[in-house]
């Protein structure tokens, strides 16, 4: 037990320190990117909760980062002139998400799951085309000056010093956003093992035998669905205040497919995996940087461009996952037995694979 | 000039081409019930391909049908061994799969030949050029033309055709045999495989003429054209009823002209493009209507969900 613990505070030493680390070897933009790499965590936790645990299929996901992000954007901004709490705003935002997907999901989630997975690809556009719009969003042009996120008197805006060591705004927002990640594992964590959870993957595995079990699936997957939009909403609420800039150009089809991808490259259903996939999406982009940079002063010319190659990259990821492992690539142990029933058997009695 | 009848026509024309990718959908998912996502990038692909021909030939100085014929007998095959390659690639080592697999798999398509085409085609929207004087014909108050005229026939002659291949050769029958029961079909010697393959076949095919006629009627083509297109395809086969081939039909035409008709009487019709903002949101708001109403659709079969 002790060797547990000791993990344990190996792992917490490891993510207090990672700023700093990360920002002594490979410079301060990298610490932006930490902190875009966890609201991506907390998205595709709130995806998998869709995806992972009730096998629902939601391709406009990004939807509901949207609404988050701009419910917090008009009413905490100069916009149109309020600037209300974020203790307010994150749970309106969480609200109002979830509202938006249980009136999306009403109507499809009864019928089979590929309806639900068109009506959210289109849901996902048309609030988009909403946004560019509508006059009170500011169009195609979105709304700036966003006030940073203040808990107390505490701003996470500005540089503060703390106990000597000088603290900038991207470091406040690391720590809150890894607070709030855990906040969101801890939720799904119990979650995954509660009646409910335990309803999900029933219905995951077979929705007719669940069906038979006597379990409201309707309302299941209804609540599946409204409660990844809420963490939807949750993430887009701080990604406004982040960001202090949103425009609909941040909520594209692209980036559902991203967070989708995150969700399926690491391990639909398994809190790690997905939280891995989210991480190693989020910074990959970057990471493939230099390789422009070497092209161009190699052969003077930038042939291919990973900035352009990267949803190519996603969307080849997806078939390939989903052909060759499709229990991603760290996946949970129920999940693999889900997809591999054969391993368990004698290799005589297996048939040939899938 | 008698907006109304206007309306229709423009309706018509445009639920035409809707109905053309629709019947692709619906095909698909009779037989392997598939939402194959990629369906819209393969009219995407044939219209993309058919500019690039047109382009060369008018480059030439050559005008008129001709070219746009040219360019439609080269985006069938170009779309037909698309089709066949994403059936054979993404979608055959899955049907065994879980539900979710080949749905995954076919949104990676989609997204995937969206950004290849951005790769070969660039980003910009592409310019069909004029190579069609395009007279124009009225009747009673509205103009329709030759443009429109063409769709309207070809729209027609090819879901004929299609209609007389499934209802009335053997190929059609092994085809409704392997949707209602791919397995006993099977046992009935029909090569199901072989069955599903030529279904993408003649999708993609149709898709081709869609994509070529989408392009040649709205003079742009551009990698994302397909999205729009092929959600709105998608909603005039549920309109129909998914799975039915009359249905996709009769849902294309409906969709079209509800479309068109809401637009003009919205007061914000724009021109050009395919995507006026107002009917964007009218097909996706047909499109919950139907799921919560009827969602067999107009002609499709009520039933429960085989086991």
């Amino acid at each position: 037990m002790n060797k547990r613990i000791l993990i344990w505070l190996l792992c917490l030493a490891v993510v207090l320190a990672l700023p700093f680390g990360t920002d002594a070897l490979l410079g301060r933009s990298w610490v932006r990117l930490l902190d875009f790499a966890l609201l991506y965590a907390m998205l595709a936790l709130g995806l998998n909760i869709v995806v992972g645990y009730a096998g629902l299929l939601d391709l406009g996901y990004v939807a509901f980062y949207a609404v988050g992000a701009y419910l917090y954007a008009m009413l905490a901004s100069p916009h149109i002139g309020m600037h209300w709490p974020l203790w307010a705003l994150l749970p309106m935002g969480a609200l109002l998400a979830a509202s938006f997907g249980a009136v999306l999901g009403a109507p499809t989630l009864g019928l089979r799951g590929d309806y639900l997975a068109i009506v959210t690809m289109g849901f996902g556009e048309i609030i988009r085309l909403f946004l560019r719009n509508l006059n009170i969003t500011n169009g195609p042009a979105g709304i700036d000056l966003i006030d940073p996120i203040q808990i107390g008197g505490f701003s996470f805006g500005s540089s503060h010093s703390l106990l000597g060591w000088d603290l900038p705004s991207i470091y406040s927002y690391y720590f809150l956003f890894v607070v709030l990640t855990a906040l969101i594992v801890l939720v799904s964590y119990r979650l995954s093992d509660s009646r409910i959870g335990r309803a999900w993957a029933a219905i995951r595995e077979d929705e007719i035998a669940a069906k038979s079990m006597g379990l409201n699936t309707r309302y299941l997957k209804l609540m599946a669905f409204a409660m990844g939009a809420a963490f939807g909403g949750i993430s887009g609420v701080l990604f406004a205040g982040f960001q202090g800039f949103i425009s609909p150009e941040s909520f594209t089809m692209g980036e559902s497919v991203m967070i989708l991808c995150m969700v399926v490259l690491g391990g639909m259903g398994h809190l790690s995996g997905v939280i891995m996939g989210a991480i190693l999406l989020a910074i990959l982009p970057e990471a493939f940087r230099p390789l422009s940079q070497f092209q161009q002063i190699t052969f003077g010319h930038v042939w291919l461009d990973p900035a352009n190659l990267r949803m190519l990259m996603f969307a080849l990821a997806l078939i390939m996952v989903m052909i060759l492992r499709p229990e991603g690539l760290w996946p949970s142990p129920v999940r693999r037995r889900e997809l591999h029933p054969n391993d368990a058997m004698p290799a005589s009695a297996q048939k040939e694979g899938p | 000039m008698d907006i109304f009848l206007q309306q229709v026509i423009n309706g018509l024309v445009q639920g035409s081409l809707y109905a053309l990718v629709a019947l692709g959908y619906t095909m698909v998912y009779g037989i392997i019930e598939l939402v194959n996502f990629a369906h819209g990038e393969v009219v995407m692909v044939g219209a993309m391909v058919g500019l690039s021909v047109i382009e060369r030939l008018a480059a030439r100085g050559d005008t008129g049908w001709g070219v746009i014929a040219i360019g439609v007998l080269v985006a069938i095959p170009s779309c037909m061994a698309l089709g066949l390659g994403i059936e054979r690639v993404a979608y055959r080592p899955l049907r065994k799969a879980p539900r979710l697999a080949p749905l995954i798999s076919a949104i990676g398509v989609s997204i995937a030949l969206q950004q290849l085409a951005a790769l070969i085609w660039g980003r910009n929207y592409l310019h069909y050029p004029d190579v069609l004087s395009n007279p124009q014909f009225h009747i009673g108050g509205a103009v329709i033309t030759q443009v429109q005229l063409v769709i309207l026939a070809t729209t027609g002659i090819l879901m004929l055709l299609t209609w007389l291949i499934v209802q009335k050769t053997a190929l059609g029958r092994a085809m409704r045999a392997s949707a209602q029961n791919p397995s006993v079909a099977g046992l009935m010697g029909v090569n199901v495989d072989r069955i599903i393959a030529l279904t993408f076949l003649m999708g993609s095919g149709l898709a081709a003429v869609a994509g070529v006629l989408v392009g040649t009627y709205y003079g742009v083509g551009n990698h994302t054209m397909g999205f729009m297109l092929g959600l709105k395809a998608f909603t005039a086969a549920v309109l129909g009823g998914i799975g039915s081939l009359n249905g996709a039909m009769l849902g294309g035409l409906l969709l079209g002209v509800i479309e068109n008709l809401g637009a003009g009487y919205l007061g914000s019709v724009t021109n050009g493009t395919i995507g006026s903002n107002y009917s964007d949101v009218l097909a996706f708001i047909m499109l919950i209507a139907v799921l919560v109403f009827r969602p067999s659709g107009l002609m499709g079969e009520r039933g429960s969900e085989k086991v």
